[in-house]
């Protein structure tokens, strides 16, 4: 008898530790953020564009990677939503639960959810250079939606699979065609779900680096055109903190709190929005 | 024709062809990058290819073998770290902890799967590196001079800190996919366990567990593949010394995806190169495809049976 | 006929949350006899059963007060070693839950959970309890096999002889037949009438034939209340509650206006 609780007193200390292992490395990475890039944040940060020298410790900000990562971010998140929204709309309403279709464009988001964005880097990079366009915020954006696209299906998914189905059958009991129900009731509904999922991608898409190393370029400047390169907040974190001056070093540590408060702010914006979603679902 | 149903077939055929493009993509870009990496396929054999570990491009030399050594210790190391972490957190959010307190791991796990993997790269560079040059390397040195600690690298970059970072990457997606899987075990089989004068943890160890296998292992086969697809922050902490075979966890490793990310600007200045890059991506897509696949088909069977 | 009270509850209440589940039950069950708690669905007879053998505290949300005593000992005491409570007492399902091992591992978790580990003992008892649920012949060319491929009434054997493996002294069953077809459910209220020289056997049901052809004592639960207990003949032939007699003839059961 005492053998066995004695064993579950051991499991469960080590599984208390665990959690506590993981609840303190978001602590740990968040102290070291804060610690690292407060000290060294300052307006000029975020309102300059880098001046000459700026890499080798001269004046200036990150405000172009700032305002490239934000463009690429919305440019992505559009066309991202105008891929999946479509898709999952789809395979709700046209299609039965079951059907081995809606099964296999399931399957093949998750397994494109899977795929690294470094890849997806490389296949933008190929698609860039077969259509004869150089790095340019507009290969940017189109990578990095393609990176952020399953996630965004699947949340939107998930958050379609909560709307309760008798809502279809009601709607088309009182003949309207399925294209309307689509877009008035069901989007009133899935509205806020929706607009989580479109959070969460665009936190995923604008700290993201990988995606845009080969595809956004880089610049000092403030994006301009659709086809000149752009600077992105995570490229200009990777090469400030790349250095061997120690205050461009620290300009790197305050870029990477700036990136983190912005991704934070979002993620808590999602889960407010996604609490809210679950109140309002027609019972 | 009624324009009501004109926008109806409209907008449906238009969702369809979505949808095709959906299903081809994974092979529109597997293709993409085959055509682009057939130069160096021609010139050179498959297999000294992925066997070599000299990478030497301007000698025609695309060895990739010492980059999937540098990429199979980063990604042992982080899961013998992240495997035992996660399965534990999962069964004790599933099984073990107070709603209030599930309240708030859960958003904890949440915001750590939403940190730029750049971030990541910095918090490793700027906190675990030191740690494993002042602290842990010194002490093994010390005390464990043999394999896999004894090294020459007394720089902390590392793939035990790259490891280490991605450990903690990972983390999120195993715990979350592994409570998910716990949570669906019916409740009946549990009060049959107790019913039967078994306690919490008997029941949790011979029957929850093994129902959950599957959908457990899932959940690690899906962290494994985002352990080997990373890049910025293994990028950042891994040491990437060129031609160096890791020996010991201390000794630095250049993985598969960092390499990809690094030669991006000498690509296109020597002739193969940027074939060789891209065979890599090719690479890297087909393993963690071949993963992601492995783990939902074991998911979709857990959904379709429960 | 031994007429010792085994099982008894003095003032039981049950809450679930601020809703009365249960209200103010105190009946004794007696020992070595089949006892039916009857009553329409959703009015506790279940939850009565679960209060047994503590599998009631499981669920969050739930308080209890007032007393279940077994042999005379308050089992609710904190004092009161939980699993060795639910060790005499077997619960059969409504729908059989088996565990997810092979058939010989099934009868064999109850032993092993309790410490049994020789291989020899292990299997001794796997035989005899299979014979006692009479299952053995069906499947003992296939022991090693999940028990997932058994068809429904022969997982309820499966868990009969699972749950008499560790010997207990009580069985408890939450309507253990009426997930079967009808050969099963025979096969299974046959093996219960057996057994109840041996065992006390409490059994819920909703199937008033069934508690006719079974029970030796009956209670009778309606909205969380007790209505009327007492042997089944009496109960059955002469019943003395109105509500009573209105559900042993099927009708609905009116309250009496205010």
């Amino acid at each position: 008898m005492d053998k066995r609780h004695l064993e579950e007193n051991v499991f469960k200390t080590l599984m208390v530790a665990a959690t506590l292992i993981t609840v303190s490395a978001l602590g740990f990475i968040m102290f070291t953020v804060f610690i690292k890039g407060l000290p060294a944040l300052s307006l000029d940060m975020i309102t300059k564009t880098p001046q000459g020298g700026y890499y080798i410790g001269k004046e200036g900000g990150i405000l172009n990677a700032i305002l490239g990562s934000i463009e690429i971010g919305i440019g992505a998140t559009a066309l991202a939503l105008a891929v999946s929204l479509p898709v999952v709309f789809y395979l709700h309403i046209y299609r039965k639960k079951r059907s081995i279709f809606s099964k296999a464009v399931r399957f093949f988001l998750d397994v494109l959810w899977g795929v690294p964005s470094i890849v997806y880097g490389a296949f933008g990079f190929t698609a860039m250079m077969f259509l004869g366009l150089r790095a340019s915020l507009a290969a940017g954006i189109f990578t990095v939606a393609l990176l952020i696209m399953p996630i965004m299906a699947r949340s939107i998914d998930e958050a379609m699979r909560m709307i309760p189905f008798e809502l279809n059958e009601s709607c088309l009991a009182l003949g309207s065609t399925r294209w309307e129900m689509a877009t008035r009731v069901i989007s009133r509904q899935a509205l806020p779900g929706i607009l989580t999922a479109v959070l969460i991608s665009f936190g995923r898409g604008i700290g993201d680096a990988a995606s845009v190393l080969f595809t956004a370029g880089f610049t000092d400047s403030l994006p301009s055109s659709l086809f000149k390169p752009a600077a992105t907040l995570p490229l200009a974190i990777f090469f400030q903190l790349g250095t061997p001056f120690p205050e461009v070093r620290q300009r790197g540590y305050a870029s990477a709190l700036v990136l983190t408060v912005l991704i934070l702010v979002i993620s808590i914006l999602a889960r407010l929005l996604s609490k809210k979603f679950v109140r309002n679902i027609v019972k | 024709m009624d324009i009501r149903r004109l926008k109806d077939v409209l907008a449906r055929k238009v969702m369809f062809v979505l949808c095709l493009g959906i299903l081809s993509l994974v092979f529109l870009i597997g293709a993409g990058l085959y055509i682009r990496s057939l130069p160096v396929l021609v010139s050179s054999n498959i297999k000294d290819i992925i066997f070599s570990s000299l990478w030497r491009p301007s000698q025609g030399m695309f060895g990739l073998a010492a980059f999937i050594a540098g990429t199979l210790w980063v990604t042992a190391i982080a899961m013998l770290i992240a495997i035992p972490l996660s399965v534990l957190t999962a069964i004790y959010l599933s099984e073990y902890c107070h709603a209030r307190a599930r309240e708030f791991v859960k958003p904890i796990i949440d915001v750590l799967a939403g940190i730029s993997p750049v971030i990541y790269g910095f918090w490793g560079m700027v906190a675990i590196v030191p740690l494993v040059r002042d602290h842990v390397m010194p002490f093994c040195s010390r005390r464990l001079p043999f394999f896999p600690f004894a090294s020459g690298n007394y720089t902390g970059f590392s793939v035990l800190t790259a490891g280490i970072v991605l450990a903690v990457m990972v983390l999120p997606i195993i715990i979350s996919i592994a409570e998910e899987v716990l949570t669906a075990v019916p409740f009946g089989v549990r009060e049959a366990s107790l019913a039967l004068g078994a306690t919490k943890w008997q029941t949790v160890k011979d029957v929850v567990l093994k129902k959950a296998r599957p959908g457990i292992l899932a959940a690690v086969i899906l962290g494994l593949s985002r352990a080997f697809g990373e890049t910025m922050a293994v990028l950042m902490v891994a040491g990437c010394a060129m031609n160096v075979m890791p020996k010991s966890i201390f000794d630095p490793g250049y993985p598969l995806p960092a390499l990809i990310a690094n030669t991006y600007g000498e690509m296109m200045s020597i002739p193969l190169y940027d074939a060789a890059v891209l065979l890599a991506a090719l690479v890297l897509l087909v393993v963690t495809v071949m993963f992601n696949v492995v783990g939902w088909k074991i998911l979709g069977k857990i959904e379709y049976e429960g | 006929m031994e007429h010792r009270t085994h099982i008894s509850t003095k003032n039981l209440n049950v809450f679930y949350g601020r809703q009365v589940i249960l209200n103010n039950i105190s009946i004794d069950i007696p020992n070595k006899n089949i006892t039916a708690i009857i009553g329409p669905s959703g009015c506790g007879k279940t939850t009565l059963l679960k209060s047994f053998n503590r599998l009631l505290e499981l669920q969050e949300g739930i308080s209890v007060t007032g007393q279940v005593l077994v042999d005379g000992e308050d089992i609710n005491d904190p004092k009161v070693e939980v699993t060795r409570l639910r060790k005499k007492m077997g619960l059969l399902f409504q729908r059989p839950q088996i565990l997810p091992m092979s058939i010989y591992d099934n009868v064999a978790y109850g032993l092993r959970v309790h410490g049994i580990k020789d291989k020899k003992t292990l299997s001794e008892a796997v035989r005899h309890y299979l014979m006692e649920a009479t299952l053995w012949d069906e499947v003992k060319d296939r022991l090693y096999k999940s028990a997932a491929k058994l068809s429904i009434g022969q997982q309820q054997r499966l868990c009969l002889a699972r749950g008499l493996a560790v010997e207990p002294e009580v069985i408890l069953g939450d309507e253990p037949t009426s997930a079967l077809d009808p050969i099963s459910a025979e096969r299974i209220e046959r093996k219960l009438l057996e057994l109840k020289s041996k065992y006390t056997i409490v059994l819920v049901t909703h199937i008033l034939r069934q508690a006719k052809r079974l029970a030796d004592y009956v209670v009778f639960l309606y909205m969380g209340n007790l209505v009327e207990h007492g042997p089944a003949k009496e109960f059955f032939e002469n019943p003395k509650d109105h509500k009573t007699r209105a559900y042993i003839n099927g009708q609905f059961i009116e309250e009496p206006a205010p």
